[in-house]
C-alpha cells in the first residue's frame, strides 16, 4: 500500500515538458565534437552542391564540357585537383556530382519513409491479416541482398537517376514499415489508446494524433543513420553504370571511370571517393550523434 | 520436442520465403522491363530474335502461366544464355563460383576475427583510447566506398610499397611454374592439400588485398554491433549484481558479460558474409579476380540482362539459405530459444 | 547496546547530469544492529535505494559519493580500498534486488553463478563450492538442490529466483544483506513467504538485513526498526512499532494517514498536499517545509537534526521536538 499518487498532469504542462527535454537534447548535441564537426561537413556539402556554379570557373566542365587539350594534368593551381581524362577540371566535377548523388540518398530515405510510415502504422494498429499480408511482403523483399536487388531492379528500369533511385527505394522501405509497425504495435497496447478509442475517437484520428508522433522520433533517428547508407549504395548503384549517365557529373561514374587510370593518375578517381567518403562519413557520424542524444540512458552524462 | 518444432517451422518459412523471392524475381524478369523479349535476347537484336524470343518466353500468355514457365525453366537448369557470350548462364556460374566463395570466406573470417574482439574491448574499456581509435576505425569502415578503398589499398600497397601485388589469384610465374591442382577451386585448400608450398603463400599473398578490402565494412559493422551489445550488457542488473558479489572487473567483463555479448556473434557473421558476397560485386573487378564479381560487375556494365536476374535468383537462394542456418545455429546456441 | 553493524553517517551522494546535479542523498543518518531487520522506507526518489549501493561503493556513473561515513564493523568502508571492497561485497555484506530474474545471468546456469561466488570468496575447488552451493539452497528452501543447480534462470519461478539470488547472497558468511525492493516484482503470496525467509534468516543464521521498500505494509510485517527516509534524508527512525503507530514527525504522519483503511469507509482520502522536490532544486532548511501542515519559521531556514522523541532510540528530524539536545 504505497502513499505514492499517480498524478494525472494537464496537457499544458505535458508540452511544457517535452519542450524541456528537447531543450537538453539540443544541449548536449552542442557539446559533442564529433555531432558539431558532422554537421559543419554536411552543411558544406550541400552548399558545394547547390551553389557549385558560383565556386568554380569551370562550371560548364562541370556540367560535362570536354576541354582535350588539358586533359590528365596533376594538381595545380589552376585545377586544385587536376584534370580528368577529358581534360575537365576534377573540382568543378566533384561539386557538381554532389547534386546528384547527394540527392539520391535523401530521396531514397524519403521515399522509404513516406512508405513505411503509413504501411507500418496501419500495420501494427490493425493487425489480423492485413498485418500478416503486409509482413509476407516485406519479408519478401528482405530476403535479398539488398544491393543485387537494387542491381536487378535499376537493370531492368534501366540506367537513369530516376530508375535507380526507385530500385533502392524498393530495397529500402521494409525497414521502415517494420520499424514502425514495432513501434505502433506497442503504443497500441498503451492505455491511452485504450482510453481514446472507448470515448469514441476514431481509428485514423488515434493512429494520426496519438501514434504518428511517437513513432517520429526513432524514424528520424534510423533516418539520419540511413542517409549515409543510401549515398554509398546510390554511388555503387552509379559506379557500376545503372544510374546517371555521363557526361553528367556522379561520384560513382567518376570513380568507375578513373579506375583503370588510377594506379598512374589518382586524382579525379580519387577525389571522387574522397568525396563520397567524407559525405557519408559525416552522415554517419551525425546519425551516431543523434542517437547518442535521443537515447535516455546515454543522455544522463556528465556535464 | 520443442527444438524439432522450431526447426521445422523455420524450414517452412525458408520454402514459403524462396517461393517470393522466385516471385519477384520473375516480376523484374519478365514483368517490369519495357521490353522483356529484347532485353532477354540482347542489345541488338534483330526483329526475327525478338519474335522468338517472345514466344519461347510465353510473353502472350497471362501472367501465372508465364510465371510457370520461368520457375520450369529453372528447375531444368536452364538459367539463360549471356547476351555477349551466348554462353549459357548456369555454365559460368559454375565456373566462377569457387573464386568467389573462396574471396568471401577469407573476408568473412576476417571481419569476425578482427572484428569481434575489437568490439569487446573497445565497449569494456568505453572512454579509452583504444575505444576511440576503434570507434573511429569502426565509423570510417562503415563509411568507406570499397570500390574506392580497394584503388587505395592498391596505389599502398603495390604501387607505393610493392609489398602486394596488383590483383589475381597467383602470379604469372606460378601459373606457369608451380600449378595449382583444381580439386575445390579453392586455392589456399587445393596448394595446401598437395603440399604446394610455393603456391600456397603466392595464393595467400594475393588474397589478402581483395580480402581486406571487402572485410572492411563488415569490420565496421562488427565493431558497432558488439560494442553496444557489450555497453547494453554491462548496463544490465545482473552485471551490477555480480559486482555486488565482489566478482573481480575482470572476470565481470570477459566472462559474465562477454557470454551474453557475443550471441549475436551469429548474427555478425551473417551479416559479415552478406556484405561480403555483395562487395565482391564491387571488388573483384579492382582486384583482377575472376569470380563472380568480375562476371556479373562485366555483366551490369553492358546491361546483361539473363545474366543479372539469374544471378540475383541464385545468390538471393543461397543468402536465404545461409540465412537459415545461421537461425538454426542461434537457436541452439542461446539457452532461452528452446521453448 | 550491542555494537553496530552498520552505521552510516552524513551520506551525500550526487549525480552530475545534463538536467543539472541532482541530490540524491543529503545527509542520511541511520544505523543496523546484528541480527536485526531495518526498514529503510520512502517513496520513490527519496535516495534510499542510491544509499543501499552506496554502502557497496556501487553508485552508478554519473553518481559520487561526496562525503560521508559508513562504518561496517567499526571499520569506514568509504576508506577502503577496491581490493579491500572486493572481499566486503559478497562476503561481508551482501546485495539483492528488485526484479530476481534481471539480476541473474541468463546464460549461465544458477549453480555456475553460486559457485563462482564461493570459490572468489573462499579457497574452494569446484566440488566443494557445488557443495556449498547445494547447502544454502537448502536453507532458503529451495526444493531439489540439484535440479536447481543445474537449471538457468529462466527455468525457475520468480520466488525461486528470488530464494537463489537470497543463496547466493549469503553463500560465502555476509552478516549483512540489503534487500533492495525485493519482494516488489513478485506475487503477494511469494512475497509473504520471501518476507518470511528473510525474517527467519536473522535467527537462523545470525544476519541482519537492511531492507529498502516503499511499502509500509511490508515494513510492519518484518521490520525490528525502521528508518523513514525524504528526500535523501532520514526524517523518523525507531522500532517499528513505535514509528508506525506513534509516528511523530509530519511526514510519517500523513504518509500513514493517506493508507486507505476501513475507518476510512465513507470519508475522503486524505493525501499530502505538493509533491515530492525533484534532487536538483531542493528546497532550504527542513526539505519537507513546503507541504508540512505543521511549519514554523525556523524550518524555512535551518535544517533540523534528528531530536529524541520516544524510547529506544525514537528520534524524529523535526523542530516541533526541539526541546531536547539532539541525537
Amino acid at each position: 500500500m504505497a502513499a505514492n499518487v499517480e498524478r494525472l498532469e494537464p496537457q499544458g504542462t505535458r508540452r511544457a515538458a517535452r519542450y524541456r527535454e528537447f531543450r537538453l537534447m539540443l544541449q548536449a548535441f552542442r557539446r559533442d565534437p564529433l555531432a558539431v564537426i558532422s554537421l559543419v561537413l554536411i552543411a558544406l556539402s550541400i552548399l558545394g552542391a547547390l551553389l557549385a556554379p558560383l565556386l568554380t570557373p569551370y562550371g560548364g566542365q562541370g556540367r560535362g564540357d570536354p576541354n582535350l587539350l588539358e586533359k590528365f594534368r596533376p594538381p595545380s593551381r589552376a585545377h586544385p585537383l587536376g584534370t580528368d581524362y577529358l581534360g575537365r577540371d576534377v573540382l568543378a566535377r566533384v561539386l557538381y556530382g554532389g547534386r546528384s548523388s547527394l540527392s539520391i540518398g535523401f530521396l531514397v530515405v524519403l521515399v522509404a519513409v513516406a512508405v513505411g510510415i503509413p504501411l507500418g502504422a496501419i500495420a501494427g494498429y490493425y493487425g489480423g491479416w492485413l498485418d500478416s499480408v503486409l509482413m509476407r511482403i516485406t519479408d519478401m523483399f528482405l530476403a535479398f541482398p539488398p544491393l543485387l536487388l537494387a542491381i536487378a531492379i535499376a537493370a531492368a528500369l534501366g540506367p537513369s537517376f530516376t530508375n535507380a533511385m526507385i530500385a533502392i527505394a524498393f530495397t529500402w522501405w521494409p525497414w521502415y514499415t517494420r520499424l514502425v509497425r514495432a513501434q505502433t504495435l506497442s503504443l497500441r497496447e498503451q492505455y491511452f489508446v485504450e482510453a481514446a478509442r472507448s470515448i469514441g475517437v476514431s481509428d485514423a484520428s488515434i493512429i494520426v494524433r496519438h501514434i504518428l508522433p511517437n513513432v517520429l522520433t526513432p524514424v528520424l533517428v534510423q533516418a539520419t543513420m540511413d542517409i549515409g547508407s543510401a549515398i554509398l549504395i546510390g554511388t555503387a548503384i552509379s559506379y557500376l553504370g545503372l544510374g546517371i549517365r555521363p557526361p553528367t557529373a556522379d561520384w560513382g561514374e567518376m570513380v568507375s571511370t578513373g579506375r583503370i587510370y588510377f594506379i598512374e593518375r589518382p586524382w579525379f578517381a580519387g577525389s571522387a571517393g574522397a568525396a563520397i567518403f567524407l559525405v557519408t562519413l559525416a552522415f554517419n557520424l551525425l546519425g551516431d550523434a543523434v542517437r547518442d542524444v535521443v537515447d535516455p540512458r546515454t543522455r544522463r552524462a556528465v556535464k | 520436442m520443442p527444438r524439432w518444432e522450431y526447426i521445422l517451422r523455420r524450414l517452412a518459412m525458408a520454402v514459403l520465403v524462396l517461393v517470393s523471392v522466385s516471385i519477384i524475381t520473375f516480376f523484374i524478369a519478365r514483368v517490369i522491363p519495357s521490353d522483356p523479349a529484347a532485353a532477354w535476347v540482347g542489345s541488338h537484336p534483330t526483329v526475327d530474335q525478338i519474335a522468338k524470343a517472345r514466344e519461347q518466353l510465353g510473353l502472350g500468355r497471362p501472367l501465372h502461366e508465364q510465371y510457370l514457365r520461368y520457375m520450369g525453366a529453372i528447375f531444368r537448369g536452364d538459367l539463360g544464355t549471356s547476351v555477349r557470350s551466348h554462353q549459357p548462364v548456369s555454365t559460368d556460374l559454375r565456373t566462377f563460383l569457387p573464386a568467389t566463395m573462396e574471396l568471401v570466406l577469407a573476408s568473412t573470417v576476417m571481419a569476425v576475427v578482427i572484428g569481434l574482439p575489437l568490439g569487446v574491448l573497445s565497449g569494456a574499456r568505453k572512454g579509452s583510447w583504444l575505444d576511440h581509435l576503434t570507434r573511429l576505425f569502426s565509423i570510417a569502415g562503415v563509411s568507406m566506398p570499397t570500390f574506392w578503398l580497394g584503388l587505395l589499398l592498391q596505389l599502398f600497397f603495390f604501387k607505393q610499397l610493392g609489398l602486394l601485388p596488383l590483383g589475381g589469384r597467383v602470379s604469372m610465374e606460378i601459373s606457369l611454374y608451380h600449378r595449382v591442382q583444381q580439386i575445390t577451386g579453392f586455392y589456399l585448400i587445393d596448394t595446401a592439400v598437395t603440399g604446394n608450398w610455393v603456391a600456397f603463400k603466392d595464393a595467400l599473398v594475393h588474397i589478402l588485398l581483395p580480402a581486406f578490402t571487402l572485410a572492411t565494412y563488415a569490420i565496421g559493422l562488427t565493431i558497432r554491433m558488439t560494442r553496444s551489445r557489450m555497453i547494453e550488457v554491462l548496463n544490465e542488473r545482473y552485471i551490477l549484481a555480480a559486482r555486488v558479489a565482489g566478482i573481480p572487473e575482470r572476470s565481470v567483463l570477459f566472462v559474465l558479460a562477454l557470454k551474453n555479448a557475443i550471441i549475436p556473434a551469429v548474427t555478425v557473421l551473417g551479416l559479415s558474409f552478406v556484405y561480403s558476397l555483395t562487395g565482391a560485386i564491387l571488388v573483384e573487378m579492382i582486384f583482377s579476380w575472376p569470380g563472380l564479381g568480375t562476371y556479373v560487375t562485366n555483366a551490369v556494365l553492358s546491361i546483361d540482362f539473363p545474366i543479372i536476374v539469374s544471378v540475383t535468383l541464385v545468390v538471393t537462394v543461397f543468402y536465404v539459405f545461409v540465412n537459415l542456418f545461421l537461425d538454426l545455429v542461434q537457436a541452439l546456441l542461446d539457452p532461452r530459444v528452446s521453448l | 547496546m550491542s555494537e553496530l553493524l552498520l552505521s552510516v553517517a552524513d551520506l551525500h551522494v550526487r549525480f552530475r547530469t545534463y538536467a543539472g546535479l541532482v541530490h540524491a542523498v543529503n545527509g542520511m543518518a541511520f544505523d543496523v544492529r546484528p541480527a536485526e531487520v531495518f526498514g529503510l522506507v520512502g517513496e520513490s526518489g527519496c535516495g534510499k535505494s542510491v544509499t543501499g549501493l552506496a554502502v557497496l561503493r556501487q553508485v552508478p556513473y554519473p553518481g559520487e559519493i561526496v562525503r560521508g561515513r559508513v562504518l561496517f564493523r567499526g571499520d569506514d568502508l568509504l576508506q577502503k580500498s577496491e581490493a579491500e571492497m572486493q572481499h566486503i561485497r559478497g562476503g561481508g555484506i551482501s546485495m539483492i534486488f528488485q526484479d530476481p530474474s534481471a539480476s541473474l545471468n541468463p546464460v549461465f546456469t544458477i549453480g555456475n553463478q553460486v559457485a563462482r561466488v564461493v570459490r572468489q570468496h573462499t579457497s574452494a575447488g569446484p566440488a566443494k563450492a557445488r557443495r556449498r552451493a547445494l547447502e544454502v539452497f537448502d536453507a532458503v528452501g529451495l526444493p531439489d538442490p540439484p535440479r536447481i543447480f543445474r537449471s538457468y534462470p529462466h527455468e525457475l519461478s520468480g520466488g525461486m529466483q528470488q530464494r537463489a539470488m537470497i543463496a547466493m547472497a549469503l553463500s560465502c558468511g555476509a552478516e549483512l544483506l540489503i534487500a533492495d525492493e525485493p519482494t516488489t516484482a513478485l506475487d503477494v503470496t511469494i512475497q509473504a513467504q520471501i518476507l518470511a525467509l528473510l525474517a527467519e534468516l536473522r535467527k537462523t543464521q545470525g544476519v541482519s538485513v537492511l531492507l529498502i521498500t516503499h511499502d509500509l505494509a511490508v515494513v510492519a510485517e518484518t521490520c525490528d526498526r525502521v528508518g523513514v527516509a525524504y528526500a535523501g534524508v532520514i526524517v523518523e527512525m525507531g522500532r517499528a512499532d513505535d514509528v508506525l503507530h506513534r509516528m511523530k514527525h509530519p511526514y510519517t504522519q500523513g504518509l500513514l494517514a493517506a493508507l486507505p483503511r476501513p475507518i476510512h469507509r465513507g470519508r475522503q482520502l486524505q493525501s499530502i498536499e505538493g509533491s515530492v522536490p525533484d534532487g536538483i532544486h531542493l528546497p532550504p532548511g527542513c526539505p519537507f517545509h513546503p507541504r508540512c501542515p505543521r511549519v514554523m519559521e525556523v524550518c524555512r531556514v535551518e535544517e533540523p537534526a534528528l531530536f529524541p522523541v520516544g524510547p529506544e532510540g525514537h528520534v524524529a528530524a523535526c523542530f516541533l521536538y526541539a526541546q531536547e539536545a539532539p541525537v
